[in-house]
């Protein structure tokens, strides 16, 4: 079955797929991954790759023909990724479990000292309680799974004002005043 | 006092909705243990060795008459007659049904309180001095800096998710009686090299299994940049600090392990990046602030002498538990809650709703909590102390011992709290038949004691000028004692005297280390200057020489 996302607001079919999964699909072995061996089961030609996968080949990488999109884990330096970033069209954070919190800032700091203006994606444990929080400081893609995307979607309005000047969905807000 | 306008009204009542519907999926099975953990921690929900614990906000410890008669009635229909006032300011209720915390939540909103944020692993209840504002040498009311930083830290989307808990006291007196040395950020209000007022900014101090005071981050900060300084250090600590042991978790270890000069310079980098921005504080902000906080209708009065000619009860209650305010003819009072046989902190759903009524009598209709678990009157006319103190008196709300061995910081310990190796208030029950006798406490004169059920050091043992840590030793309850620690300007960490004791010789320890003092002290000198004095090793000989009779 096609994973679902949520995205700027509404539930979609993900158009990417991660570079791992289209390994296995084609190789049937995680050996293919390694090498790269890409074959015709991503009909997308949109792949994801980890920053490691992104590391281990950059030449390679820069070179081929499909739309590139990267997943930071959270220990990854976002300053580190900076000067590639025009070679992607989908940045990422993974929150290995409940209580990680280093792509919240990761999300921040792509979007307001690096510029970053596509799509930014939370993988990883990702429900509805966090993306009101995850909206806020820039993410606008999220793979929830599918019993939570009904209500995440309208979780972005969980609260209806904020104290702090952070990146809503395409907005930068104030410092509240009232 | 701050009061909610609309949008902080409205966002306490979305936060009561969003935890009504998270409580209903955990009990629905929709939610499992852990992912509800999660959330409620986040809510000031813990759950206990009995029940529930629930934690309320109150911040920098300031409530309002109507706001401590809704603790009370909180506490006598969905708890068991009493609340605990704790070192963060707050309260805790013991015994709330897990189903009722909404309700609860919704109760607290109508008065503009909520449990927004006081547990879990995000920026905690920012404390403050309780005698801010009435102090007669402080330099700059804290509180308005303490409602900014409220705002800004609540729901604040980069940080609900921290490596580990993070707590914020600000002070604006050259006494510190907000522990602010032993904080994760101290913010001391300073003048800078103009003479304008600006802050200080520590980092890195905390109490828990590895006991560190703060340091200096930045000397003088100027004051529009309070956020976005405090935004840089929590965006290095919530990128760098650790996630892989929860013991090695907090500021103080990332700030131990880089060294302050490289902690300090990840900072300023960061805070260069944004300084320029929408975090900025202006002027507007700032006066809007104070207005809040603006004094109240004092009458012009001289001072007076209220003790004149009274009895001697009310002579050295008013020594101990009054303090001075900075307006003639005004008192700041103490209501101790530090009574021989209850727990330290504890005050019963009658004695919160007297203490609103009198407030409402007496103080302008506010309340302030101190980190020493008592509360305090802080605007009491002089010539009304003494009938205040008739009708606290009776209540048992007098106990004249402010500042003394008896005024103990206690954690609920092993009766309460999960964590606990040992019980910490049947400890202070001990030490409270022991030394009954306050001419002798009086005697002693200035003397903090500091008592924790475990290592996570809740009861602030460390900078107890005597300190009392609970520890398991083979299923018994023992005790490490340490002397020398304190917690104000001069804040020091507390050594330790030797093998700790079993629960019933902690009294007699802590009367042999205070014979050594007395012998030993000169004139006018506290218990504290004479250990730092003196050394442990005076102490140590008089408590390891003889075994304690049994």
């Amino acid at each position: 079955m096609p994973r679902q996302l949520l995205r700027d607001g509404r539930i979609v079919v993900d158009d990417w797929t991660y570079f791992t999964e289209a390994a296995n699909a084609d190789a049937g072995n995680a050996e293919a991954a390694k090498i790269g061996l890409l074959g015709s089961a991503h009909p997308s030609n949109a792949i994801i790759l980890t920053f490691d996968q992104w590391r281990s080949d950059v030449p390679r990488w820069r070179a081929a023909r499909e739309r590139l999109g990267v997943i930071l884990s959270p220990a990854d330096k976002v300053g580190q990724l900076a000067p590639d970033l025009s070679r992607f069209d989908l940045v990422g954070a993974e929150f290995p479990g409940p209580s990680e919190g280093r792509g919240y800032t990761q999300g921040r700091l792509l979007r307001e000292q690096h510029g970053w203006r596509g799509e930014l994606r939370a993988t990883g444990y990702v429900r509805r309680d966090q993306v009101f929080f995850l909206a806020r400081c820039g993410f606008n893609s999220f793979e929830l799974p599918d019993s939570d995307l009904d209500a995440a979607a309208g979780a972005f309005s969980t609260f209806s004002s904020r104290y702090q000047p952070s990146n809503d969905i395409g907005l930068a807000l104030k410092l509240q005043h009232r | 006092m701050y009061r909610y306008d609309t949008m902080d009204r409205t966002l306490v009542n979305e936060r009561v909705a969003q935890f009504r519907d998270q409580t209903r999926r955990f009990l629905s099975g929709e939610l499992n243990d852990d992912e509800f953990r999660h959330l409620r921690l986040r809510n000031g929900l813990y759950i206990q060795r009995h029940a529930p614990m629930l934690r309320v906000a109150i911040p920098y410890g300031l409530l309002s008459s109507g706001q401590l008669r809704t603790l009370g009635g909180i506490a006598r229909r969905y708890d068991r007659g009493y609340g605990h006032f704790t070192t963060r300011q707050n309260i805790q209720y013991n015994w709330p049904k897990l189903e009722q915390v909404p309700d609860i939540l919704a109760e607290l909103a109508a008065v503009e309180m909520h449990a927004i944020q006081t547990s879990g692993n995000c920026i905690r209840n920012t404390t403050s001095d309780h005698l801010a504002g009435v102090t007669p040498n402080e330099l700059e009311d804290p509180r308005p800096w303490c409602e900014i930083i409220r705002q800004w830290s609540t729901f604040h989307p980069e940080f609900t998710y921290l490596p580990r808990k993070f707590k914020i006291a600000v002070t604006g007196a050259p006494q510190d009686r907000a522990a602010s040395l032993v904080h994760d950020v101290g913010v001391h209000i300073v003048r800078g090299p103009a003479g304008e007022l600006g802050f200080e900014i520590l980092a890195g101090g905390g109490l828990g299994r590895t006991p560190i005071i703060g340091q200096v981050v930045r000397e003088f900060l100027p004051r529009e940049h309070l956020l976005s300084y405090l935004e840089a250090v929590l965006r290095v600590y919530n990128l760098e600090g650790r996630r892989d042991n929860i013991h090695k978790a907090r500021i103080k270890i990332l700030v131990k392990s880089l060294g302050i000069e490289e902690f300090r310079r990840r900072v300023e980098a960061e805070w260069e990046s944004i300084r320029g921005g929408a975090l900025r504080v202006d002027e507007a902000e700032v006066a809007r602030m104070r207005g809040f906080f603006d004094p109240p209708a004092y009458r012009k009065l001289v001072n007076t002498d209220p003790v004149a000619g009274k009895e001697a009860a009310f002579r050295a209650w008013y020594r101990y538990n009054t303090a001075e305010h900075k307006v003639p003819g005004y008192r700041a009072v103490y209501v101790s809650l530090k009574k021989p046989d209850v727990a330290p902190g504890d005050a019963t759903d009658a004695q919160m709703e007297l203490i609103a009524d009198l407030s409402d009598r007496y103080s302008f209709g506010e309340v302030r909590v101190t980190h020493t678990q008592n509360l305090l009157l802080a605007d009491v006319e002089q010539d009304k102390v003494f009938e205040l103190w008739q009708t606290l008196d009776r209540a048992r709300l007098a106990t004249p011992n402010i500042g003394t061995l008896t005024d103990m910081i206690c954690c609920p310990g092993l009766d309460f709290c999960s964590l606990a190796n040992a019980g910490s208030i049947d400890v202070a029950k001990l030490i409270n038949e022991r030394f009954d006798d306050y001419d002798y406490l009086y005697d002693l004169g200035e003397l903090d004691l500091k008592m924790s059920g475990c290592m996570n050091a809740c009861g602030h043992h460390h900078v107890g000028n005597i300190g009392i840590l609970g520890v398991d030793k083979g299923g018994e309850e023992w005790y490490q004692i340490t002397i020398g620690g304190a917690a104000g300007a001069d804040a020091s960490l507390g050594s330790v005297i030797g093998p700790s004791v079993a629960k019933a010789d902690v009294a007699e320890t802590i009367a042999r280390l205070l014979d050594v003092y007395v012998e030993r002290r000169r004139p006018d000198e506290r218990f504290l200057d004479t250990v730092r004095r003196l050394g442990v090793k005076p102490f140590k000989e008089r408590v390891y020489a003889a075994p304690v009779a049994a």
